[in-house]
This record gives C-alpha cells, sequence and structure tokens, in this order.
C-alpha cells in the first residue's frame, strides 16, 4: 500500500513543467425549478502535457458538466479554466471532445466529416487532402471513406470521429466515455487502439469514464471525483509502465491499485445510494 | 445491395433477361395488379347486379371509352397542361418563401414568437375557406386560383420546416463549433441538411394539400384545368366523363407526389436503405 501515495495535484507528480490545463476552484449549479442544484463544488486539478489523465466518479455526479466547462460549451459560476494560460470561454478546436453518443454529422460521408475542421477553416485542398488520407488510414477507415455514419459499425463510427477531432492537431483530447454502448470486444479493440494512438503521439488526453477498469488500465493520472456535488476526493498516480497491455491488469500493483480506488468509489456510490440513486449503486456493485 | 442481389440471382438463372422479368413481375407490383383487377371487378358487379344507389354509376367500360374519347381531344390535354402549370408555380413559389422563412423561424427565438402567434390563428382555417376572399381581392380569376394554390402547401412547409430546424440535435451545433464552424457554416453545413428531411416531408404533404385546392378553386373559379373539366361533366351530366376526370386528378396527384419521393431521394442520399 506503501506506494499508492495520494497526491493533491496531478502535476506535482511532474518534473515541475507547467500543466497544459489548470482547472482551479471551479464551481457551478443548475436551477431546477425554484432551487439551484450544486453540480460541481470547488473543483480543482491540473492536467500535465503528454499524459493520459482520467476523471472517474459515480454516475451523475457532474463528469459532463466537467467537460461542457473544459470544451467551452459553458461558463463555470466561479473559478477559472485555463489551457496554456489562457482562459478557456468558448468551444475551441485546441480542445475537442468526443461524446459518448456519435457526434458525426448523417448527412456527410467518412471524408467530408474528417475533413470538416479543416474545410472552416480553410486549409489549402492539398494539404487538406494529404491530412485526411494520412488519418483515415491511421484509423484504418481509409476504404471507408465514401461510406456514411450509418453504414458503419458502432467502432467505425468512434474512429471516425476521432479522425475528425485529430485531424486539427488538439493540444487536449477530451473522451467523454468514448467507448460506451460498444460492445465488450469492440471496446477492448478500442482501447488498445486510443492507448497505442496516445503512446506514439503523446497525445495530452483527458478521458471520462465510470468503470474502473478501464481507467487504471489507461491512465496515468486518476481524478476521483465525489458524489454530487463534485468535488475532486483523490488524484491518484498510476504508475503502471507504458507501453500499457492487457495482462498488466493480472499484476499486484493494478490489484493494489484497483482495491484502493474501489475503496474511495464505493463510499462515494452509497452516498449516491442514500441519496436515492440507486442505479450509481448498482454499477459499482456489480463490480466490487 | 438489393439490387445487387436480384441481379446475382438473375445472372445464375440465365442472364439478364429474367432478371429484368423477375424484377418487373416482383411480389410489388403482382399485388398491385390483383388490388386494381380485384376492384374494376366488384365495380362491374355491383353495378350489373343493380345494387341500390351504387348502380347508378357507369359500368367500367364505359368509363374506358370516355377516356379514349376524352384523350383523343386537345381538350382533356390542355386541362392537364393547366392544372400542372398551376400546381408546379404556385408549390415553388410556396417552397421559396415557406422553406428560408419556417428555417429562420427555427432558428431564430425571437423570429419566431413574432411571427408564430399569427401564425397559429391563420393556420387552422381551411385553405378552401379563403376562395371567397381570394376571388375579390386578387384582379383575375388566374391569379386568385394561384394565391389559393400557394396558401394551401404554404402553412404546412413552414410548419415542419420549423419544427425540422428546432429537433437538430445541439450536439451537431457543438461538435460543428469546436471544429471551428463559422454561423454561415452552421446554417449550410449543419442547418440546412438537418431540417432536409423535415423540408421534404413538408413537401410530400403540401403537394397533397396544393392538389385539393387547385381543384376546389379550379371548380368554382377556373376557366378550364382538370378540376373545371369535371365540374362541366357534372354539368353537362356526363358521369362517365365526371369520373374520367376524378381518375385524372388522381393520376395527376399520385405523379406529383412521386415527383418530390424522387427528389427527395435524390437531395439526401444518406436517408437511403443501404
Amino acid at each position: 500500500m506503501a506506494e499508492i501515495a495520494p497526491l493533491l495535484r496531478a502535476s506535482d507528480g511532474g518534473a515541475g513543467q507547467d500543466p497544459l490545463l489548470c482547472v482551479a476552484g471551479v464551481s457551478k449549479s443548475f436551477r431546477e425549478g425554484d432551487e439551484h442544484q450544486a453540480c460541481l463544488d470547488n473543483c480543482s486539478f491540473d492536467i500535465a502535457r503528454g499524459e493520459l489523465s482520467i476523471i472517474i466518479g459515480p454516475s451523475g455526479c457532474g463528469k459532463t458538466t466537467l467537460i461542457n466547462l473544459i470544451a467551452g460549451y459553458e461558463l463555470p459560476d466561479s473559478g477559472s479554466i485555463t489551457l496554456d494560460g489562457a482562459p478557456v470561454s468558448a468551444p475551441s478546436f485546441d480542445r475537442l471532445v468526443v461524446f459518448q453518443e456519435t457526434t458525426l454529422f448523417p448527412w456527410m460521408t467518412v471524408y467530408a466529416n474528417v475533413v470538416f475542421g479543416c474545410k472552416v477553416k480553410g486549409v489549402p485542398q492539398q494539404e487538406m487532402q494529404e491530412k485526411a488520407k494520412h488519418i483515415l488510414s491511421k484509423v484504418g477507415l481509409y476504404e471507408f471513406r465514401d461510406k456514411y455514419p450509418s453504414q458503419l459499425s458502432g467502432g467505425m463510427q468512434r474512429r471516425t470521429e476521432l479522425a475528425r477531432a485529430l485531424i486539427n492537431d488538439p493540444k487536449l483530447m477530451i473522451l467523454d466515455e468514448p467507448f460506451r454502448g460498444l460492445d465488450a470486444m469492440t471496446k477492448e479493440l478500442m482501447q488498445e487502439f486510443y492507448l497505442t494512438l496516445f503512446e506514439e503521439t503523446g497525445l495530452t488526453t483527458l478521458f471520462v469514464t465510470h468503470e474502473l477498469e478501464e481507467a487504471i488500465f489507461m491512465a496515468d493520472n486518476l481524478v476521483l471525483l465525489t458524489h454530487k456535488p463534485a468535488r475532486v476526493k483523490e488524484i491518484l498516480k498510476i504508475d503502471l509502465p507504458r507501453p500499457r497491455h492487457f495482462s498488466m491488469m493480472a499484476s499486484k500493483k493494478y490489484f493494489d491499485l484497483h482495491g484502493y480506488a474501489m475503496g474511495l468509489l464505493v463510499e462515494e456510490a452509497k452516498r449516491a445510494f442514500e441519496d436515492g440513486n440507486a442505479i450509481a449503486f448498482d454499477a459499482v456493485s456489480s463490480l466490487e | 445491395m438489393s439490387v445487387n442481389a436480384l441481379k446475382l440471382r438473375g445472372s445464375n438463372v440465365g442472364g439478364k433477361i429474367s432478371s429484368y422479368v423477375r424484377g418487373a413481375l416482383s411480389v410489388k407490383t403482382l399485388e398491385g395488379i390483383v388490388s386494381l383487377v380485384a376492384f374494376v371487378a366488384l365495380w362491374q358487379a355491383a353495378v350489373s347486379l343493380r345494387i341500390p344507389y351504387i348502380s347508378n354509376l357507369p359500368f367500367p367500360g364505359q368509363v374506358w371509352n370516355s377516356l379514349g374519347e376524352a384523350a383523343g381531344t386537345s381538350g382533356y390535354w390542355l386541362s392537364w397542361v393547366a392544372s400542372l402549370k398551376r400546381i408546379l408555380i404556385s408549390f415553388i413559389i410556396a417552397q421559396v418563401v415557406g422553406v428560408p422563412l419556417g428555417l429562420f423561424m427555427g432558428m431564430s427565438k425571437p423570429f419566431r414568437q413574432l411571427i408564430f402567434p399569427v401564425f397559429e390563428i391563420v393556420r387552422p382555417i381551411p385553405p378552401i375557406a379563403w376562395i371567397p376572399l381570394a376571388i375579390l381581392f386578387w384582379p383575375t380569376e388566374e391569379l386568385s386560383i394561384y394565391a389559393l394554390t400557394f396558401i394551401g402547401p404554404f402553412f404546412v412547409i413552414v410548419l415542419n420546416v420549423m419544427q425540422g430546424v428546432a429537433s437538430i440535435d445541439q450536439s451537431f451545433k457543438r461538435a460543428a463549433l469546436s471544429l471551428g464552424a463559422k454561423p454561415s457554416d452552421i446554417f449550410w453545413k449543419i442547418m440546412l441538411p438537418g431540417a432536409l428531411p423535415s423540408i421534404l416531408t413538408g413537401m410530400t404533404v403540401g403537394i397533397g394539400v396544393a392538389w385539393n385546392v387547385l381543384i376546389a378553386a379550379e371548380m368554382i373559379a377556373g376557366r378550364n384545368g382538370l378540376g373545371r373539366m369535371t365540374w362541366e361533366a357534372y354539368t353537362n351530366g356526363n358521369i362517365p366523363l365526371i369520373i374520367v376526370g376524378m381518375i385524372s386528378i388522381g393520376v395527376a396527384g399520385y405523379l406529383c407526389s412521386s415527383l418530390v419521393r424522387l427528389i427527395g431521394e435524390n437531395c439526401m442520399p444518406w436517408q437511403r436503405r443501404f
């Protein structure tokens, strides 16, 4: 247990390098009828460059709200979010989100979807075509470039969506439960696919999930959120070696980390259950 | 997919001809033929058996002969031309005015709140109820027919487009904004294609409404056209010709709906069944 040292700030573990994304004291509440429902309460964490950070917490705790704030779709009530020192105030292609539901444009082919960002930014035709070819080959969809999203399988849709984001060279890639709803096999393949991509490119990634196995297998840092209103409960450094492999899920270190993190999650899930959110409890207790 | 499968099967059996015959005599076509033949047979039987009231109808054969006679006159075909011209022009104007209006009403809340209350009051008035005012208001009968044929589909189109725009998933807009889309990109690349299925639904329903109104308007105010032809047959007591008129109107409406459907399928390749 000694090796699992909870860190206050993920970036403290980094070698003094300034973090890419700083979330500082962020709070957000929503009006529900007449009363204000606090959703995020004084959340603070940093995301270091070139690391894969994972936000995990019980269902409905406010993970997606946090993503919407970082993406710039909504503004926090208080606190600040900065990317490379510049405050986040609007959506931008330096922070791209892949959502749990597909947002591929159904009226565009795979190719048209992927080059959408280049087109609206006026990237020259030839450069755009080369980039698209490169990225589509990388995700293994070059032969499918003229298909429409509805003609693709779930996994292919996810990869198209990744390609549509990656072609814009984002500074931060945000994945909001991107593999939810895929069958177990496809999900494993997609996890492996993204890990390989990450380990090759070192693209700073913020990943959201409620599945601990997935989280520990993929992450450098684990940001554990509490039940509503979400606070940062703890930030765990996952120091499993890279490249990661599924066999590591049988290692002692993985097992220790999993046990420790599960203890924290179950505490929160129980609170969620007492608040009447039975689904959150089920999700965790089925893993126990 | 299915076309390929059909071709494949055809070539196994014995070349292109057999696949062509198979296609033409598909189950759907056969069902259609059986249904039509049964209808005509029932009609013939009902008139032959002197079933009360129904036996006032002419025999199918008489209608067929009347159709043959009418098809030999230029007047019959001029009626077609007159009606189709009115439908085409009015319907296109209704699209040109209605689609942008619906788009803006769907996208801008203030604009919708400004226009929609008037819409809600005027819309429930059946287009046919506009006939007296239209005849008095417009200088020529022809113009009043155009105006009436415009009003019918206009409301249907505006409302469909408006709801279509409003129902576009906000996540598409968000994704586009994240990828760097400007407001004009959002309109042309997201809103318009996203609303296209609703625009086509509006067109499909609208073309039906347009024929409804046109025929009523022609009967009351027209000098020519399929509606007028049918009405004149009534004043002359020519029952077979009345039925010829009705069938012609039905066929014309069907052709127009098919055309709209064809346009729809070509505008929205992503909605084809694969």
